[in-house]
Order: C-alpha cells, then structure tokens, then sequence
C-alpha cells in the first residue's frame, strides 16, 4: 500500500490536537508533575525526583510489594478471564441460532448485560449474592455450601470472575456471531462435500474466519479486564483484607484515601505505561498479521 | 462414475406446496449419463442451482427421487454421495497450503498418508497447480482457487459427477476462456459427469455436449447446441438463445399458411390442429431473414443497422413490433422502406409458447 504525503492535512488535524491537548496532555502533566514531587497537605508540594518511582519499582519497600502484589492480582484476574470469556463466547456463538426470529431474541437477551451500568452491575451482583437475602447466596448456602463473599477471599474472587463473565461474554460472542455470519453458506456446503467434521470445519473454517475479531475481543476484553475499578468496587471495596484490591482500586485508595498525591501520581504513570506497552503488543501483532497476508498477495 | 436419474423429481421451499406457483423446481424426469458433459442454462431465479443443489444433496426435494445408476441416494447425505461441487464464489481453506488444500477431502476420508501425497500432485499436474503447491491458499487469485476447488472435487478418485454453479462468475474474461479450456481438457481425461449451470448462453453452449435450458422451475428444452439454436422447443429458448434472439410474431395460421397481419407466408408444413384459443406465435432467427429494398416480401421499415463483425443486423418494425434480420453482404438500402424474405425451412409455428410439430404440406392446397 503506498501512503500519500499532503502536508496540508496538517491543518485538519490542528483543532484535534488542541482539544486532545486540553482534554488529556495536560491533566496528563499535572501528574506527572505530582509524580516528581510530596505533599503533606496545604498545598505546599516538595520536590521528590524519582524516588516514588525507584520505591515503586523496588518489590523490598513498601509501596512496591503493595503495587507488585495489585499488578499481579490484576494480571491473574484479567487472564483467568480471557481464558473463561473467549472461549465461552465462541461457544455461546456457536450455538446462536443463525436465522429465524429467535436471532433477535438472542442479540436481545445477550445485549442486556452490556447495557447495564457498571456500578448497577455491582449492586445487583452484591445483593444476589448475599448469603441472607440473596438469591444465590442464599441457595448455595442451603445446599451445604460455606459461601460469603465478604469474608473468604476465594468466595470473593469467584463472585467477581462470575459477576464479570455473566457481565462480558456477551461482548465476545457478539463479535463472535458477527465474524461467523460473515461465513458464506458455501464453505459449510464445500465442507459437507469434502466430508469435513464438525470439528474441522471450526478450525478450519470458523476459527480462521473469527481470527480478526477474537484478536479485538480479546483486546477489548483484556484492556477492560485490567482496568476494572466500578463493579469490585461496589462488591467487594477491595476486601476480604486487599485480597480484590486490584490495581485501580489500590490507586484510588493511595490517591484518594491516604492523600499520597506523589506516590499515586507515579503508580498511575507506570499503571498507563504498562496498558500501553501492551496495548502496543497487540497492535503490533495485528498488524503483523495484516502486512503478512498483503505482502503475499501483493 | 454413475448415471444420475432425476425421477419424478419437484421442490419447493415452502413447506406445503399446493399450487404449481409454490414450487421452485416443476416435476422433472432427466437422466443424465455417465460421463456426459451438461449445461444446466437459463436465467437467474429459474431453478437450475435448486436442482443442482438436490443432486448434491445439500437441499432434499420436497418430491421424486434422484438415483445414482440404480441406488436410491434421494436420502443419503452430502458426504455419502461421492459428489463435487464448485461453487458460483471460490471456497478455500484460507489456513491450509494448496497442497493441504487438496488433500483435504482425503484426510477427511481417512485415506492412507502415501496415497493422498501420490493423488494431490497428479491431480495438482492436471490442473497447473504444481507451481503454487505450497503456498497458502488464501493468497492466490481467483481462478486459481477456483482451480483449488474444483481440484479438491476430483482429487476423490471415486467421485460420480463434478457440479459447476456458475462458477466463473468471478473470474476475469480473458481467464474464463482459459478456465473452460482446462474443463474441457478434464472432462476428456478423466471421463467424469459434468454438469454445469450458467445464465450465460456463451459458456453453455461451448461447454456442454448437451444443454438443459430451464424456465420458471420447468425444463423448456434438452438438446445440442445445434438443436437450440435450429428448433426451439419453446418461444423462451429461441429467445434466449441467440444473440440477437428469435424473433416472435402474433400470427393466424391457416392450413400451410401463415398471416401475419395481412401479409400472408407460406409454410413448409401444414397446421390444421390449430383451434382459435391459443396463442399463436411465429418464429424464425434473424439469420434466417433477409432483408433487401422494397419489393417482394413482408414491407418494414429499417430503424438502424448493426455491424457486429461477422454479420449486419437490421432493426426494423413491422406494424409497430420490432424484429432483428440479417443484412446480405454488398445490399445497401435507401430510406426506411425495406422487405423481409423468411426463409421457409426455419419459419416455426408456437402455441401457447410451445412448439407445434404440423404434418408434411405435401399437395395440399393453402
């Protein structure tokens, strides 16, 4: 593909870089200016160099076993979520119905979790789950079951991965039903005649057809997972002790709570730079993808 | 290797036909044999991939069996019924080499690694794929995949018959001619049945031995190609055939004569079957009319000339309904006014869209 240079398209790309300025680069600044700095209140701010970031990065001090344990904390649960959500959706599309009026029944009933407000999203699943009054909670304590969310740590991880998947999968097996409608009749009419399985029609028709669009689920997917505050928040506040206090919750509560401006200032570079250099990964890997197959075809 | 017996043979979509608008195939009896080369011809939405789909198995007919030689396959799947099919897009396993491509069939056939290998590159040689063997799939042009597909029908050496849906649609023109050679070389080779749907007379007609031309859901006509084009069974196939078309002409048929107007014709054969509630229609190809200055003949008036290279064809009308003829060489015409000659041995005589066969005219008096 060959990219035209007009240096004139400068000019329509001006009012955007002045609204981005305004909107982000300097609410940006000002943390990053924070980040270098400590306040112990008043408004009077001392300068701090690179120390909350040499701490931070530090595992031994404090304030880097507090990030390092909320990174992974948050790394586990963003990857015991891709590997629920993605493959579940497949499957949830997979069983989609693929014409009739039970298709927009489907879309209908899959798309009403996604439009509910995260922190909805928490109220409902906090009172469900309620050993008391809860309708889950409740059940699965009369089936014998020591279930309460506010007390056992594990309880707690398992609400929030049930809370978020009931919450997500729909995302994923939309995209999902969208790649598989893309699929013309023919190539299941060529795999009956060619006498493919049904398991080798998914991996050789389905799942190369969904390939583009499972990478954005899961981009998607990833990036929410990881950023996640609203819903544990509302469920959980952190708890049982910090065993739910992902890394946007910690950052909330060092920001926020304790008032550390210079210490959640820099948490919140690193945080971001860790999003982006992943962010970064998958772009890269997309694209490679893309250029493969025009390199060869060109 | 099988001849295929359509017997009885109608389907319609909806789940309970009850008039003969509901269905989408009329019933139909064909056999098609061992080892014939067929094109299924006729316009869009007449049926023809809806029958195609039957003999494959992807669609059971509501009515009728089909029969593979003398086995009942009407209830057999797809898989069990040893049929190709090239379909009207290129199907490719985007994944897959070429060569995984072609082997595919037999994997899923659970033929033995050596043999499969041996089978690919024969088949792959036939079809000058050699080449690209390894490359992916995904990557090559239209016709090459379109190669692809139909080399993963015949790489199954027990396959029946080999099914075209218009399959070059999506292929350049100066590779179609290419394509249809390469199908023609293979049906030699391999003494395969072929059938072929196409709304496009050019590719039927050098394609096939023997034509289908189907019409709303019916077979209208089953012929050579010289059938087609010098008896037409039915007002829609001279129609369609040709280029241009036949021409139709509202008559009144009496004995071996035919008005037109007030212009009378004579005819070789005699109707006398012919009763007043019909339509009847007269039918001659333009390359059977001659036009030539005003004098002997049907009077019309010349609208404009075609040179289409091998030949010039007049546009003209004759009371008001336009015909196509056929401009001798070295004829010039002044003005408008012009004649017709019909040349009598091509003059047919319709009913109701149908063909009229009449009796030898032999010493009757008109």
């Amino acid at each position: 593909m060959t990219k035209t240079v007009n240096n004139r398209a400068w000019f329509f790309v001006l009012p955007v870089f002045a609204i981005v300025a305004f909107s982000a680069i300097l609410p940006l600044m000002t943390v990053v200016n924070y980040s270098v700095q400590d306040t112990f209140g008043n408004n009077q701010f001392f300068w701090n160099g690179i120390g909350w970031f040499q701490d931070l990065l530090d595992p031994s001090s404090q304030l880097g076993e507090r990030f390092f344990d909320s990174l992974w904390r948050t790394l586990l649960f963003s990857a015991i979520i891709l590997m629920i959500e993605v493959p579940l959706g497949i499957a949830v599309a997979l069983a989609m119905p693929r014409e009739g009026w039970t298709v927009a029944l489907c879309l209908v009933l899959m798309a009403l979790p996604l439009l509910i407000p995260w922190n909805v999203v928490g109220t409902i699943w906090q009172v469900f789950a309620r050993g008391d009054i809860g309708l889950l909670g409740w059940v699965v304590n009369r089936l014998g079951i020591d279930y309460n969310y506010t007390g056992d740590p594990l309880d707690a991880w398992i609400t929030i991965i049930v809370m978020d998947v009931w919450h997500w999968t729909s995302l994923v097996a939309l995209l999902c039903y969208a790649g598989l409608k893309s699929i013309p009749d023919a190539y299941y009419q060529a795999a009956r005649i060619d006498g493919a399985s049904r398991w080798a029609v998914f991996r050789t028709i389905q799942l190369p057809k969904m390939r583009r669009v499972l990478l954005i689920a899961v981009l998607l997917r990833f990036m929410d997972s990881f950023m996640i505050y609203t819903e544990p928040f509302v469920l959980t506040g952190g708890g049982p002790g910090n065993a739910t206090t992902f890394l946007s919750i910690d950052l909330v509560k060092l920001a926020l709570g304790q008032f550390d401006l210079g210490k959640a200032a820099a948490m919140s570079l690193v945080y971001n730079l860790i999003i982006l250099a992943i962010c970064w990964v998958f772009y890269t890997i997309m694209t490679n993808v893309d250029a493969q197959r025009g390199r060869v075809e060109a | 290797m099988a001849r295929i017996t359509l017997d009885h043979l109608a389907h319609a979509y909806r789940p309970d036909p009850r008039s003969a608008e509901d269905y989408a195939l009329k019933e139909i009896n064909h056999v098609w044999s061992q080892g014939g080369a067929y094109a299924l011809l006729g316009p869009s939405g007449c049926g023809k991939t809806t029958l195609l789909n039957i003999i494959s198995g992807l669609v059971h007919p509501t009515r009728g069996r089909v029969l593979f030689d003398d086995v009942d396959v009407t209830d057999l799947s797809t898989e069990a019924r040893n049929i190709a099919q090239v379909f009207q897009f290129p199907v490719v396993y985007d994944t897959m080499t070429v060569r995984e491509n072609l082997a595919f069939p037999l994997k899923n056939r659970n033929v033995p690694r050596d043999r499969t290998a041996r089978r690919v590159e024969e088949i792959a040689g036939l079809l000058d794929l050699t080449r690209v063997l390894d490359r992916k799939a995904s990557n090559l042009t239209a016709d090459m995949k379109q190669k692809i597909s139909l080399g993963r029908g015949l790489v199954r050496p027990d396959v029946a018959a080999i099914l075209f849906d218009e399959p070059l649609t999506v292929i350049d023109p100066h590779l179609k001619w290419q394509l249809r050679s390469t199908l023609k070389e293979i049906h030699r080779a391999l003494d395969i049945t072929m059938i072929y749907v196409t709304h496009d007379q050019t590719e039927a007609l050098t394609f096939a031995d023997k034509v289908v031309v189907m019409h709303d859901g019916a077979v209208v006509q089953t012929g050579t190609p010289e059938e087609l084009f010098e008896r037409p069974a039915h007002t829609f196939v001279g129609h369609f055939i040709g280029s241009p078309g036949m021409n139709i002409l509202p008559c009144r048929v009496e004995g071996a004569t035919a008005f037109i107007d007030s212009s009378a014709i004579s005819l070789q054969r005699a109707y006398r079957t012919l009763s007043g509630g019909e339509r009847i229609e007269l039918g001659i190809r333009p390359e059977f009319v001659r036009l030539q200055p005003k004098g002997e003949g049907l009077p019309v008036q010349v609208r404009r000339i075609d040179d289409i290279g091998r030949a010039r064809i007049a546009r003209v009308e004759m009371g008001g309904r336009p015909l196509a003829a056929s401009v001798p060489d070295g004829i010039s015409i002044e003005g408008n006014e012009a004649s017709l000659v019909l040349d009598p041995n091509h003059v047919h005589i319709y009913a109701n869209g149908h063909l009229v066969a009449g009796e030898a005219a032999g010493g009757q008096a008109a």
